[in-house]
C-alpha cells in the first residue's frame, strides 16, 4: 500500500513539467549579469567616478558652463548632480543602456544557450520577462549610483548650499535636493525607452553586434535631431526630449508641460518596444539552429511600428500644444530673460548688502531682436540681443542692462551681460566681504518650448 | 510492459517548412538503457532529441516521456535532462557557480555537497572554481553531464557527449553513465563515435533522412548484416591464404595491406568466418589476431545509410 502510494506521488510529480517562478528566473539572470566584468566595472564607475568628476571640478577655477548648471559648481554641491545628469542624457545612459539591455538576448545566441535555458525554464515568456526585469534591475543600481555619486561628490565638495534656478530663483537646499531627485527619476523614462528599443535591437538581430549598439544609435540620431532646426513637436515627440526638459524643474512656475510630454511619450516608446520584443522573442523558432531572430521581416516588425509611434506622438503633440515652428518666440524669450534677471538682481542686491528690493517693485521688462529682425522674431541662434529695463523704488530712472543670448533649439539659452560694467558688464562684484562672483554677468536661462499662453 | 519505458514513440513526424525532419519515427528506450542513435549529418538526430527533451513538439505520432505524453512545447516532464548540439555554459561563472545557479534555477536546492559529487563524477574537482572561459571542449563537456546529474534526472538525453574528450575525460564519463542506468536511468545518446557506442550501448537506432533504418541490439546489427574486413594475422600467412581462397564464403581482400607478408585482409559473414578459424586451426596454422578492420556498428551504419541514400 505504502509502496503504492508512494509511486503514485512519483508518477504525479513526474507528469508535471514544472515551469520555473518567474522571481527564480530573475535571480539567475541577475547572477549571469552581476558576474560579468563589464557590469561589475559599470558599476563601480557609476559608483565612484562621478564623486570624484563633481569633487575634482568643484574645484577647478574654470567651470563647465557649456552644462546646465555648471557655473553654480563652486556656489552648490547640488549643481554637481545636475551637471552629470546633462552629461548622462547625452553620453551615459546611451552607452548604459546598451551595454545591458542591448547584449541580454544576442549574449545567449552567441553563447549558444538558448535551449539550455529553454529545457530549464521551459517558458519563453518568463524567460522574457525575467530578463527584462533583471537588466532594469542593473540599470536601475547604475543610474542610481550617477546620481547619489555626484550628489555626495558635490555636497562633500562644495557643500548643502541653495542653488539658483534656470530662472534665477533661488532654491533652498531641501529644495533642491527634491529637484534633484525628480531630475533623476524623470531621467528613467527615456532610459527606459532606450532599454526597450536595447531589448528590442538584442532579439531583432541576435548575434549582430548592431544589436548592441542600437541604443546609442538611436541616442544619437535623437540627438542630431534635438539640434536641427526641426518644428518643437517633432524634438518632444522624440523620447530623447525627456532628457532636456527635466530643467523645467528649476524654473518657477515649473515648466511641467513639456517634462511631462517627454516622460509620457518615452513611456509609451518604452512599451511600444518591449511588446514588440516580447512579441519577436516568443514567436521565435528556438529549435532551428541556424535562426538566432534576425532576418528582414523581424527587423521589419520591430522597426515600422515604433516610426508609427514618432508619427502618432508627432501628431497628438502637434494637435494639443499648437504649437508650430521652434516655439522659441520673440515673447516668450523677452519674458524668460526678464524673470531670470528680476531674480538674479535680487540676488546680487542681497550679495552687495543694498536695500532689498522684491521681483514686483523691480518691474523688469526686456525687449529682444534677433539679427536684424525687430518685430516677431523667432529659433534658435547666438544672435539675440536684448536691453532690459527695471525700475528701483523711490528712483526715477528707468535702469537698463544688455545682454547678448545664445538660445539652442531645444529652448536653453545663456545671457552674457554687455554692460553697464556695475550691473552686468563684469564677472566679478565688489562686496563688504570682498570680490564674489556677479551672477548677472552670464546666466542660464529657459525658454518653455511649448508655452502657447503668448497666443493668447 | 510500457511501464518499463522511458521512451515510447510511435509514428513521429516532424518538418521545418517543406523538409521532413522526421517521418514515422518509432522508438523504445527501456529504462536502465543505454541507447544510442546514430545517422548522418541532418538526418534528423538533434530533432529527435529536442523532442525528446521538450524543446519542440512533434506534427503527428504520440510520445511519452517518463510514462507521461508530450503534447506541447517544452512540456518535457520532471527528470528529463540533457543537452544538444553541446551543453551550454556561462563563461562569466565558475564550474561551480554554473551548477549552482543552475540548480537554484530548476528548484533543486543543490547543496555544496551535491555539487562536489557530481563535480568529482565527471572529474572536474580541481577545476571548481574556474571560470569556464578557460575550459576546453571536453571539460564542458562533462561539465553539461555534471549539471544533467544535478537534476538526478531518470532521462538522459546527451548529444555528443564524448566530442573532445581524452582518454581519461571518457573514462570517467562512461563511468557515470554505467552507474546511472545501473540505477534504472535511461539514456539516450547520439554520437557519431563508434567506439563509444559499442561500448555503452545495448542498443541503437539508426536513422537515415530522417527515417529509422534499424533499431535494436548491437549484437543483431552486427551479425544481420553484410560482409566485414577482418585483419588476420597467423603463424603461417602463405597457408592461411591457400586455407582462406579455399574457404566458402571468403574473399582474400590481398591489395589493402601489400607490404605485409604476414597479415591478411579477409573479407566475410560471421558464420563464413566461424568457418575459416575451424580451417586454419585443422590445417595446424595459428590464430594470432582476428579483428575487424572498421567496427561491426561502423560498417552496418554505412552500409544501411548508404542504402537509405541510393533508395531515395
Amino acid at each position: 500500500m505504502t509502496a503504492t502510494l508512494v509511486e503514485s506521488r512519483e508518477q504525479e510529480q513526474v507528469t508535471k513539467g514544472r515551469r520555473v517562478p518567474v522571481t527564480r528566473a530573475c535571480r539567475f539572470e541577475l547572477v549571469k549579469l552581476v558576474s560579468q566584468w563589464r557590469i561589475r566595472l559599470l558599476v563601480l564607475a557609476c559608483w565612484i567616478v562621478p564623486a570624484l568628476f563633481v569633487a575634482g571640478v568643484s574645484q577647478q577655477s574654470t567651470l563647465p558652463v557649456d552644462t546646465l548648471f555648471g557655473r553654480w559648481m563652486h556656489a552648490t554641491g547640488w549643481a554637481g548632480p545636475l551637471v552629470m545628469l546633462g552629461f548622462a542624457g547625452t553620453w551615459a545612459l546611451p552607452l548604459l543602456t546598451s551595454l545591458v539591455a542591448g547584449d541580454v538576448f544576442a549574449s545567449e545566441d552567441r553563447l549558444g544557450t538558448w535551449r539550455h535555458l529553454l529545457v530549464a525554464v521551459r517558458s519563453p515568456r518568463r524567460i522574457f520577462v525575467a530578463k527584462v526585469v533583471a537588466s532594469l534591475t542593473v540599470l536601475l543600481v547604475l543610474v542610481a549610483g550617477l546620481a547619489v555619486s555626484s550628489t555626495v561628490g558635490g555636497l562633500l565638495a562644495v557643500g548643502n548650499q541653495p542653488l539658483v534656478g534656470l530662472d534665477g530663483h533661488l532654491l533652498a537646499p531641501s529644495d533642491a535636493a527634491g529637484q534633484v531627485l525628480l531630475s533623476w527619476v524623470c531621467a528613467l523614462a527615456p532610459t527606459l525607452a532606450l532599454a526597450a528599443l536595447g531589448f528590442l535591437g538584442s532579439v531583432t538581430l541576435g548575434r549582430s553586434p548592431i544589436g548592441l549598439l542600437v541604443p546609442i544609435l538611436v541616442s544619437l540620431a535623437m540627438a542630431v535631431a534635438q539640434m536641427l532646426p526641426l518644428p518643437v513637436a517633432v524634438r518632444v515627440a522624440l523620447p530623447s526630449y525627456a532628457y532636456i526638459s527635466w530643467n523645467g524643474l528649476f524654473t518657477s512656475p515649473q515648466q511641467l508641460a513639456p517634462l511631462l510630454t517627454g516622460v509620457v511619450v518615452s513611456l509609451v516608446w518604452a512599451v511600444v518596444a518591449t511588446a514588440l520584443a516580447y512579441v519577436l522573442f516568443v514567436r521565435r523558432d528556438f529549435t532551428n539552429l541556424t535562426h538566432d531572430g534576425s532576418g528582414r521581416r523581424a527587423i521589419t516588425v520591430g522597426v515600422l511600428p515604433l516610426v508609427g509611434v514618432a508619427a502618432v506622438s508627432f501628431a497628438v503633440v502637434a494637435a494639443t500644444t499648437s504649437t508650430t515652428g521652434s516655439g522659441i518666440e520673440q515673447d516668450k524669450v523677452q519674458r524668460s530673460l526678464a524673470t531670470a534677471f528680476a531674480h538674479l538682481y535680487r540676488m546680487q542686491t542681497d550679495e552687495l548688502h543694498r536695500p532689498a528690493v522684491t521681483e514686483d517693485q523691480l518691474k523688469v521688462t526686456a525687449t529682444c531682436s534677433k539679427g536684424h529682425v525687430q518685430d516677431h522674431a523667432e529659433g534658435p541662434g547666438n544672435d539675440w540681443r536684448c536691453v532690459v529695463s527695471w525700475h528701483l523704488p523711490g528712483v526715477q530712472t528707468t535702469g537698463q542692462a544688455i545682454y547678448q543670448l545664445d538660445v539652442t533649439s531645444d529652448g536653453r539659452f545663456v545671457a552674457d551681460g554687455d554692460g553697464p560694467k556695475e550691473v552686468n558688464g563684469y564677472f566679478l562684484v565688489r562686496t563688504p566681504n570682498g570680490d564674489a562672483p556677479n551672477p548677472m554677468w552670464q546666466f542660464d536661462g529657459n525658454v518653455e518650448l511649448l508655452d502657447t499662453t503668448s497666443k493668447g | 510492459m510500457d511501464k518499463l519505458l522511458a521512451i515510447r514513440a510511435r509514428g513521429i513526424t516532424k518538418s521545418f517548412g517543406d523538409v521532413v525532419a522526421l517521418g514515422d519515427i518509432d522508438l523504445d528506450v527501456t529504462q536502465g538503457q543505454i541507447h544510442g542513435l546514430v545517422g548522418p549529418n541532418g538526418a534528423g538526430k538533434t530533432t529527435l532529441l529536442g523532442l525528446l527533451l521538450g524543446l519542440a513538439v512533434a506534427d503527428s505520432g504520440r510520445l511519452e516521456v517518463l510514462g507521461t505524453p508530450v503534447g506541447r512545447a517544452l512540456d518535457a516532464p520532471d527528470g528529463v535532462a540533457g543537452f544538444v548540439d553541446g551543453p551550454a555554459l556561462y563563461p562569466s561563472l565558475t564550474a561551480r557557480q554554473n551548477l549552482a545557479a543552475l540548480a537554484a534555477l530548476r528548484g533543486h536546492d543543490a547543496g555544496t555537497a551535491d555539487i562536489d559529487d557530481v563535480l568529482a563524477d565527471v572529474g572536474l574537482t580541481a577545476v571548481a572554481d574556474d571560470r569556464t572561459r578557460g575550459f576546453s571542449l571536453g571539460m564542458r563537456q562533462r561539465l553539461g553531464l555534471a549539471a544533467a546529474l544535478l537534476t538526478k534526472p531518470r532521462l538522459l538525453v546527451l548529444d555528443e557527449p564524448s566530442n573532445g574528450l581524452d582518454p581519461a575525460g571518457k573514462k570517467h564519463v562512461h563511468g557515470v553513465l554505467s552507474r546511472l542506468t545501473a540505477d534504472g536511468t535511461a539514456v539516450v545518446l547520439s554520437s557519431h563515435n563508434m567506439d563509444d557506442l559499442e561500448a555503452l550501448c545495448s542498443e541503437v537506432t539508426i536513422i537515415a533522412t530522417g527515417r529509422v533504418v534499424f533499431s535494436g541490439p548491437l549484437s543483431k546489427l552486427a551479425t544481420d548484416n553484410r560482409e566485414l574486413d577482418y585483419r588476420l594475422v597467423t603463424s603461417d600467412s602463405q597457408a592461411a591464404r591457400r586455407v582462406a581462397d579455399d574457404a566458402p564464403g571468403v574473399l582474400v581482400v590481398d591489395d589493402v595491406v601489400r607490404q605485409d607478408t604476414e597479415l591478411l585482409v579477409v573479407r566475410a559473414l560471421v558464420p563464413a568466418l566461424d568457418d575459416l578459424v575451424v580451417r586454419l586451426v585443422q590445417e595446424g596454422v595459428a590464430l594470432r589476431e582476428l579483428t575487424p578492420l572498421v567496427s561491426p556498428l561502423e560498417a552496418a551504419f554505412l552500409a544501411l545509410t548508404e542504402q537509405q541514400e541510393a533508395g531515395r
